[in-house]
C-alpha cells in the first residue's frame, strides 16, 4: 500500500483484494455486540469536508470511531475557510495539532493530490470525493457489494471480479464515482460498459479502459451489475438533455428494464438516489437494489482503508493473513 | 558620447564580426575594428541579435503591484534580451483610456530598461459591449497603436467588426484573445484525454478556432487587419494557413509555453501549469513549431503573466492562471525552434524582433544590425545551458513552469539605445 489514497488508478490488484480481504474482516466486528476495535487507539483522524457530504462524512466517522482513532470533524462552512483562507494553511493549522491522517473531501478535482505533494503536510491523506474526479473509497465499496453477491462472501475472499460485466449508467461527465469505478473495476478484471446519452461523457472518453454505449436496453441483458449514477435536475438547464422526463425514458432504471437483466443481476446506486429519475420506486426497493448494502459495506472499507495506512503491520481482527509484502 | 566596441559577436548567428556603439546607434560593423576610445566587449562567439520586442506583456501596474511593476516588468525584459515590451491593457483600472495608457507609457520612460509601448483595452472596462475611446488612446502621448482585450475575448461579433473597422482609420490593429466564452465555461484545462481523467473542466480547441475563423473572415470582409494573440492549436494553425494563403492581412503570434510544454503536465495537479489559453497535446506543439517556421505564425510573444505566490500555492481551479516568460522566452525559443533545426538565429531575429516590431509599429525597434540603426542589441551566450533557478528571476513573480528545468542559452548582455542594461547576466 502507498502512504496515501487518493485514486482508484494507485491501486495494484494485490492492493485492492488486500482491501477488500480486510474489509471482509472489518465486517464481522459489526456482527459483534461490541462494535470496536482498539487498532487507532491515541491515532488523531481529521475529516476535512470543504463540500456538504453528510453520508460520507458520517460513514468515514464510523469507521474512524469503530478502529478507536480520535476524530475531529472540519467543515467549511462557518470555518476560517469562509472567511478566505487557504487550503495550505487549513491543512498545516490542523496538522500542527496532531493529526496522523487527513480525510478530504474538496469540490476541486486534484486538491487531496496537491495535499498528499506539495510538501505542506506530512499525514497520511485518503480522498473522499475531489470534484469530478476521484472517489476511491467508494469505488471500493462498490467492489466490495459486487463480490460479495457476485461471487460471494467466503467464496470471494482472495479473488477479483473476473469476467464479470458491470454497466455504469448516468452522468458519467461529472462523476467521480464513475471515474474510480472504471478504474478500479478494470483492475479488477471485470468488464465495464458506461451508458450515457453523449452529452453526459467527457471527450477522451473513448481512451477509457471500458466499452460505452448510448443505448441502456441493449446493455441491460448482458449485464451482472447494473449501477446508476444521480443525475442532477440543473443538468437539463445546460442541455445536457431536453427534460427529466426524457432522460428518464431512455436512462432511467424501470422495473420492465430491471426484469430484462439476468437473474442473478444486482442494482447499484451510490446515493443519494433521485427516485423517478434515474430509478423508479419499484426498482430502488426490490430484493436485487442493494444501495443500503453499500452504505454498510463502506463502513467496512473505510476501517480496512484506515486501517492499512495507519495501522501497520499488525494484524487487524485476529489471525495473521499472510500477504505478500508491498 | 560613450562608445562600446562589441568583439567578435555572430550578428544574427553569422560570421564574427565587430560591432560599434556610438552613443544609441550603431556606428560601424566589420571586421578587425579599432577599440580606441571605446569600451570592449568581447563576445567571443556568442549570438548579437536585435533587441527583442515582445507584443505580449502583462505588466500589472496599475493595479496588481504585488505581482509586478513597470520597473520590474521592464528589469526582467531586459534580462531576457527584450528592449520593447508591450503591455497589455488589463490593469486595474483597465487601460481603456489616454490617462490610464499615458500613466504606463511614462512608467516605462522613468524605468530606463526597456521601451514600454502600452496596448489600450478594445471595450471599456474589457466588458466586451461599448467601445473605448481608441482614438483618443491613439492620440495620447502613449501613441497606441495596439488594442486588445486580452485575458477575454471580443466575443460580439458586431463589437469585433466594429473595433477591426474604426481602427483603420490611424492603421491600429485588434489582436483578439480568441475565446468562446460559452465553450469555456468553467474552464481548467485543455479538454481531452487527459481532462477526461483529471475531472478537470475541458477548454476545448474549438472555441479558439471558431473565433479565429470567424475574425479572418470578419476582417477579410472589412479590409482590416487582425492579429491573433497566443495561438495554441493546431486547428487554429491551418484557418491562418488558410487565411493567408487567401490574402487576408492577419498575423498571429505563439507564446514560448505553448512551443514545449502539454496537458500531461497537468497530471500532477501542479497550478504552475495553469494558463490561457491552456497547454495542449504534443500535437498542436509540433503544428505550432512548424507553423512558426514557415511563417504561417509571424511571431514569439511571451503573455508574460506574473502572479503571487500565494495564487498558485493552492488547488488547481483556485490557482490564477499564467506564467512568467520574458526571462525564458529566448532559451525556450532556441531549445524548440533553433536547437531543432526549425529556424536558424536569423530567424529568430525575425520571429522576435522585426516582425513584432512591424505589426506593432514600433519606431527604432526591430532594425537590422547594421550602421546607422539604433543601438538596441542583445547577445546571447548559445553554447550555455543550465537549470532554471527562479530566484535569480528579476520579475517581481516566480511562477515560471521550467524551475529546474535545463534549457540552452543565456542572455549577457542588452542595450537599449547604446545603454547597456544588462551586463554579463547582471542588469545594470
Amino acid at each position: 500500500m502507498q502512504r496515501h489514497l487518493i485514486s482508484a488508478a494507485d491501486l495494484t490488484r494485490d492492493d485492492a483484494i488486500l482491501i477488500l480481504d480486510t474489509a471482509e474482516e472489518m465486517a464481522r466486528v459489526a456482527d459483534r455486540p461490541i462494535k470496536k476495535l482498539p487498532t487507532l487507539r491515541g491515532r488523531t483522524v481529521v475529516n476535512l469536508f470543504f463540500e456538504d457530504s453528510t453520508r460520507t462524512r458520517i460513514s468515514f466517522e464510523a469507521a474512524e470511531k469503530r478502529l478507536s482513532a480520535d476524530v475531529i470533524n472540519f467543515t467549511a462552512k462557518g470555518s476560517s475557510v469562509s472567511k478566505g483562507e487557504s487550503l495550505k494553511d487549513t491543512a498545516q493549522t490542523l496538522e500542527a495539532m496532531g493529526v496522523d491522517a487527513v480525510v478530504i473531501r474538496h469540490s476541486a478535482s486534484g486538491a487531496p493530490y496537491r495535499l498528499a505533494t506539495s510538501g505542506w503536510i506530512d499525514a497520511h491523506v485518503v480522498n473522499a470525493g475531489d470534484g469530478t474526479h476521484q472517489h476511491p473509497t467508494q469505488a471500493l465499496l462498490d467492489a466490495f457489494t459486487m463480490r460479495r453477491r457476485l461471487v460471494g462472501r467466503d467464496a470471494g475472499l482472495g479473488k477479483d471480479l473476473d469476467g464479470r460485466r458491470i454497466t455504469l449508467v448516468g452522468d458519467i461527465l461529472h462523476s467521480r464515482v464513475a471515474r474510480s469505478n472504471v478504474d478500479l473495476l478494470h483492475t479488477l478484471g471485470a468488464e465495464v460498459t458506461l451508458v450515457a446519452p453523449p452529452t453526459l461523457l467527457p471527450v477522451g472518453v473513448e481512451t477509457w479502459p471500458c466499452e460505452v454505449s448510448y443505448d441502456l436496453d441493449s446493455t441491460l441483458t448482458k449485464s451482472d451489475a447494473v449501477m446508476l449514477l444521480r443525475v442532477q435536475r440543473e443538468r437539463m438547464n445546460a442541455a445536457f438533455f431536453p427534460t427529466e422526463r426524457e432522460y428518464s425514458r431512455r436512462y432511467g432504471l424501470d422495473g420492465d428494464r430491471m426484469a430484462r437483466m439476468p437473474g442473478h443481476a444486482i442494482v447499484m446506486h451510490p446515493g443519494p438516489m433521485v427516485r423517478g429519475m434515474e430509478i423508479t420506486a419499484e426498482v430502488a426497493d426490490s430484493d436485487r437494489c442493494t444501495v443500503v448494502e453499500q452504505v454498510t459495506n463502506g463502513v467496512s472499507i473505510r476501517m480496512a482503508v484506515l486501517y492499512l495506512l495507519l495501522g501497520g503491520n499488525e494484524p487487524a481482527v485476529t489471525h495473521a493473513r499472510t500477504t505478500e509484502e508491498k | 558620447m560613450s562608445k562600446t566596441l562589441i568583439r567578435g559577436a555572430k550578428v544574427l548567428g553569422g560570421e564574427p564580426r565587430d560591432v560599434l556603439i556610438d552613443g544609441g546607434t550603431v556606428a560601424e560593423v566589420g571586421v578587425g575594428l579599432s577599440a580606441e576610445g571605446a569600451e570592449v566587449v568581447e563576445a567571443d562567439g556568442k549570438v548579437l541579435l536585435p533587441g527583442l520586442v515582445d507584443l505580449h506583456t502583462h505588466l500589472r501596474e496599475p493595479g496588481r503591484e504585488d505581482s509586478e511593476t513597470v520597473l520590474t516588468g521592464t528589469r526582467a525584459a531586459a534580462s531576457g534580451g527584450y528592449t520593447n515590451v508591450f503591455a497589455m491593457a488589463n490593469t486595474f483600472p483597465v487601460a481603456d483610456t489616454a490617462g490610464v495608457v499615458e500613466q504606463v507609457w511614462r512608467l516605462g520612460k522613468e524605468s530606463g530598461y526597456c521601451d514600454v509601448q502600452p496596448i489600450g483595452a478594445v471595450t471599456v472596462g474589457l466588458e466586451g459591449s461599448k467601445l473605448a475611446e481608441l482614438g483618443a488612446m491613439h492620440e495620447s502621448a502613449a501613441g497606441v497603436t495596439v488594442f486588445s482585450d486580452d485575458g477575454k475575448c471580443v466575443h460580439d461579433a458586431v463589437i469585433m467588426r466594429r473595433a477591426l473597422e474604426y481602427v483603420k482609420a490611424f492603421n491600429g490593429v485588434v489582436a483578439q484573445h480568441a475565446q468562446e466564452p460559452r465553450l469555456t465555461e468553467g474552464a481548467q484545462m485543455n479538454e481531452g484525454v487527459v481532462s477526461a481523467e483529471l475531472g478537470l473542466g475541458g477548454w476545448p480547441a474549438v472555441a479558439e478556432e471558431s473565433v479565429i475563423a470567424r475574425d479572418v473572415l470578419l476582417a477579410e470582409h472589412v479590409g482590416s487587419r487582425v492579429h491573433i494573440c497566443h495561438l495554441s492549436t493546431a486547428g487554429s494553425v491551418e484557418i491562418v494557413r488558410w487565411a493567408k494563403s487567401r490574402g487576408i492581412d492577419v498575423t498571429a503570434e505563439v507564446t514560448p509555453h505553448h512551443l514545449l510544454l502539454t496537458d500531461e503536465l497537468v497530471r500532477s495537479y501542479n497550478p504552475v501549469y495553469k494558463v490561457n489559453p491552456p497547454l495542449r497535446t504534443e500535437r498542436d506543439v509540433m503544428a505550432l513549431r512548424e507553423a512558426l517556421a514557415d511563417g504561417t505564425i509571424d511571431i514569439v510573444a511571451t503573455d508574460h503573466a506574473p502572479h503571487p505566490h500565494e495564487d498558485k500555492d493552492c488547488e488547481w481551479a483556485a490557482a490564477a492562471m499564467g506564467m512568467v516568460g520574458l526571462e525564458t522566452a529566448l532559451s525556450v525559443v532556441q531549445e524548440t525552434m533553433v536547437d531543432t533545426g526549425l529556424l536558424d538565429w536569423a530567424g529568430v531575429a525575425d520571429r522576435m524582433s522585426f516582425k513584432p516590431a512591424q505589426i506593432g509599429q514600433a519606431t527604432g525597434h526591430g532594425r537590422p544590425v547594421s550602421a546607422g540603426e539604433p543601438a538596441n542589441l542583445t547577445l546571447v551566450d548559445t553554447a550555455y545551458r543550465g537549470q532554471v533557478d527562479p530566484a535569480g528571476f528579476a520579475s517581481r513573480s516566480r511562477n515560471t513552469p521550467y524551475e529546474g528545468r535545463e534549457l540552452p542559452g543565456r542572455v549577457t548582455h542588452t542595450w537599449l539605445r547604446g545603454k547597456a542594461t544588462l551586463v554579463d547576466g547582471k542588469l545594470t
